[in-house]
């Protein structure tokens, strides 16, 4: 039962409190950096061999350089040797659908049909790559930007829109697509993951688990204790780490001293850093390592190099915080034309693929428009729903008082 | 300065200046509140005057927050976190419940711990999950906390300074859909306690008690009653930790009813401990049950469900004609 507006009872009020943002003014300003916390602050003095913690540095795997050359490496070529044109055509496609299908939630942001937007522009690559990486029976537990996972998971896009639109805390089933609810509190999937990961090991399964987390993340206890856990148990979980450069308004170096990804090193199981706007390196690292677990190697930390070219969300204000000049630098890195370069130069796809995929661009951001201002408000008595599996006494009374409350407002007005 | 008209977050922030400026032992720490000045910019341009020594952006980490105040407040600081928003706290709640809440009384009174954990908590703004829950209760329950939450831009100053001032742990809680309303702050005029209730509209016929985002509602609520002949009184308690029970017994004594108003849930909830505490003490002076109106005993809904969730006008309305009834 949908219990119908509460006008019938003249209520004393006006309906509706103003939503407001969390926006402020824009002026940027130039912090004071006193003497010790800048050290701390500063990019990393360099631990003997090691890149510093803000440079990509010399062991960043990449297949595919920024203007689009094929690169060697003989330890990932391996993972992607048999990749065929229509896959590489298939991994152009799902990254142009995904960028397109964040910019229309973005707009829809703005117009106001949605109340937040996490976007994922810039950090295409990353997702497309491992997500593709990921076998129908590997599980994915992501956090709240994984729109592009999602993507490669079967996930139909409308359904991520549902808790940005303020109409459901989640949106799909997780175990249709063996693609998790989008957490929030950060770092806390990680652990669900590697729990998730000792159970496939005690079934005796050869499916793995990967979890996603941003670079912010990594400070969390609830990332070390996976990490811990993950080793002690051999569990087969690879943690997936974009490392989008920026925590809302800190940087990773508020974060870390060292690249996240040696941070592995210290729990016994390998990490790697891999060029997050390269597609085919992070499908190759990926699937490296999601096969390194199936076999029972264990875990490992797949750092993905990347950056978030938006805002950290639409409520957010990086001018606050980021000179134009570092987004421009990594324009010039952007994921899909880097591929884009590559298929060209190697004759793998034609004018005719590209402008197909235009139109099927267009499609899907119209599909996706019209989903959304479709989508109904959830009906109120969905509060109660679902609270506990076997049903509360509790739950039932107030369920009860609330159905009388909504009720006096139509009674009143029908007995006037 | 005297007299101003500003936003409950802009009090904030500037009774924050103040601290800062009198107390070289007060620091500022929390994800994003340097540069950006945190996500709802109540320490806007406060690292640009103090510098990253004294507002210090932290790694991502909410234990790793209060655990390091904790340290810096033994050594003689006087940190003030915040914590993003109120569902992120629980990571640190160990460290609150657990360490900060108890370390004093181990120490058998001779350690001090004045740390001020600022959550910005409450609904209302449209936002996703996580981001509009009220866990006060979870807070007061724990003996060694001081909790209290301001309602309107004057209190949220004053409030701020004594809790720095504190040298007990004060979990404060910002009533975040109030950050943008004004009121007058007189930043030279002598506040009473920090956690004495004030009476914010007086009243004759009904007490309503409430604290923080719920105060708004309750003299709105006030307003509309007036108009249809009754006399209500609003409390605002404005300490959930130690409560100011003799304001409100003092109040039901002149009114004789009390409803409590607040967004957590009703179950086990503040509302609850007052209902029970001032039925010892007015039993004979109540004419009716003391009635709570709060959220339900279920997750904070998404955005598109809040208003029906959140105490609103007509369900405080709605509990006064019920309490006067009887
Ligand atoms: C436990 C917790 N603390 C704070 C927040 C608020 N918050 C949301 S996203 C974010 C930054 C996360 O940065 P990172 O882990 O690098 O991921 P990214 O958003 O860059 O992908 C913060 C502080 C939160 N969601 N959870």
């Amino acid at each position: 039962m949908t219990v119908e507006s509460t006008a019938a009872r003249k209520p004393r009020r006006s309906a509706g409190t103003t939503a407001a943002k969390s926006g402020a003014s824009t002026t940027g300003t130039k912090s004071a950096a006193s003497k010790r916390t800048s050290a701390a602050g500063k990019k990393s003095p360099g631990v003997p061999g090691a890149p510093g913690a803000s440079g990509p540095g010399p062991e960043l795997v990449q297949l595919l350089t920024p203007e689009g050359e094929r690169v060697k490496d003989a330890t990932y070529d391996p993972y992607v040797a048999d990749i065929t044109p229509e896959e590489l055509r298939g991994l152009y496609r799902d990254m142009v659908l995904t960028r397109r299908f964040d910019a229309e939630a973005t707009s829809l942001q703005r117009q106001g049909e949605l109340g937040l937007w996490a976007s994922l522009l810039g950090q295409e690559a990353a997702q497309i790559g491992s997500g593709r990486a990921t076998r129908e029976d590997d599980y994915v537990f992501p956090t709240y930007r994984e729109h592009g996972v999602a993507w490669c998971r079967g996930v139909d896009p409308t359904n991520l829109l549902g808790m940005f639109r303020g109409v459901n805390n989640g949106g799909w089933d997780p175990n249709s697509n063996n693609f998790h609810l989008y957490t929030i509190v950060i770092g806390s999937q990680t652990l669900h993951a590697t729990g998730y990961a000792m159970g496939v090991a005690k079934d005796g399964a050869d499916s793995a688990v990967i979890a996603y987390f941003g670079d912010g993340a990594s400070s969390q206890g609830d990332v070390a204790e996976s990490f811990t856990f993950s080793a002690v148990y051999n569990a087969p979980v690879v943690f997936f780490c974009q490392n989008n450069q920026w925590a809302i308004s800190e940087p990773t170096e508020k974060q870390t001293r060292v690249p996240l990804y040696q941070r592995a090193q210290g729990y016994g199981f390998p990490g790697v850093r891999v060029d997050g706007n390269d597609v085919i390196a992070c499908l190759a690292v990926t699937k490296w390592a999601l096969e390194r677990a199936r076999r029972g190697e264990g875990p490992t930390l797949v750092e993905a190099y990347t950056y978030r070219m938006g805002a950290h969300t639409t409520s957010d204000d990086p001018t606050k915080y980021r000179a134009d000049e570092e987004r421009e630098s990594w324009e010039a890195k952007d994921p899909i034309l880097r591929l884009r370069a590559y298929l060209e130069a190697s004759n793998h796809a034609d004018e005719g693929f590209f402008a197909e995929l235009e139109a099927e661009s267009e499609a899907l951001g119209k599909r996706v428009r019209e989903v959304v201002r479709a989508m109904p408000d959830p009906d109120h008595f969905a509060i109660f729903e679902n609270v506990y599996a076997d049903g509360h006494a509790l739950v039932d009374e107030e369920r009860a008082q609330f159905a009388a409350y909504q009720a006096s407002f139509a009674d009143e007005g029908e007995g006037k | 300065m005297a007299a101003e008209k500003m936003a409950l977050a802009k009090a904030i922030n500037e009774s924050l200046r103040t601290a800062l400026d009198t107390d070289p032992k007060v620091l500022i720490m929390g994800e994003d509140v340097g540069k950006l000045g945190g996500v709802f910019r109540v320490t806007d341009g406060l690292q640009k005057d103090f510098g990253e020594d004294r507002v210090i952006d932290t790694p991502l980490a909410e234990s790793g927050i209060v655990g390091t105040a904790i340290g810096l407040a033994l050594r003689g600081y006087r940190p003030v976190v915040e914590i993003q928003f109120d569902g992120f706290v629980f990571p640190a709640y160990d460290q609150i419940v657990t360490q900060l809440a108890k370390m004093h009384a181990r120490a058998l009174g001779k350690i001090k711990l004045p740390v001020v954990i600022r959550i910005p908590y409450g609904g209302g703004i449209g936002a996703v999950e996580h981001h509009s829950e009220s866990p006060e209760a979870l807070f007061a329950h724990v003996a060694g906390l001081k909790v209290v939450s301001p309602s309107n831009a004057s209190d949220a100053y004053w409030m701020m300074q004594q809790a720095i001032q504190s040298d007990d742990p004060v979990i404060f809680f910002e009533p975040k859909r109030r950050y943008w309303d004004k009121g007058e702050v007189t930043t030279d005029a002598i506040p009473g306690p920090l956690h004495k209730a004030v009476v914010a509209r007086a009243g004759s016929d009904l007490t309503l008690a409430a604290y923080g985002p719920m105060v708004k509602v309750c003299l709105e609520a006030a307003a509309a009653a007036q108009e249809e002949g009754k006399s209500i009184e609003v409390l605002d308690l404005r300490s959930m930790s130690p409560i100011d029970f003799d304001s409100v017994q003092a109040s039901v004594e002149k009114t004789r009813r009390l409803v409590v108003v607040h967004e957590a849930p009703v179950f086990l909830g503040t509302g609850a401990e007052i209902a029970a505490r001032i039925t010892e003490r007015c039993f004979y002076h109540l004419e009716a049950p003391v009635l709570r109106v709060g959220g339900y005993h279920a997750p904070y809904p998404p955005a598109r469900l809040e208003e029906e969730y959140l105490p609103g006008l007509d369900r405080v309305l709605d509990a006064v004609d019920r309490s006067l009834a009887y």
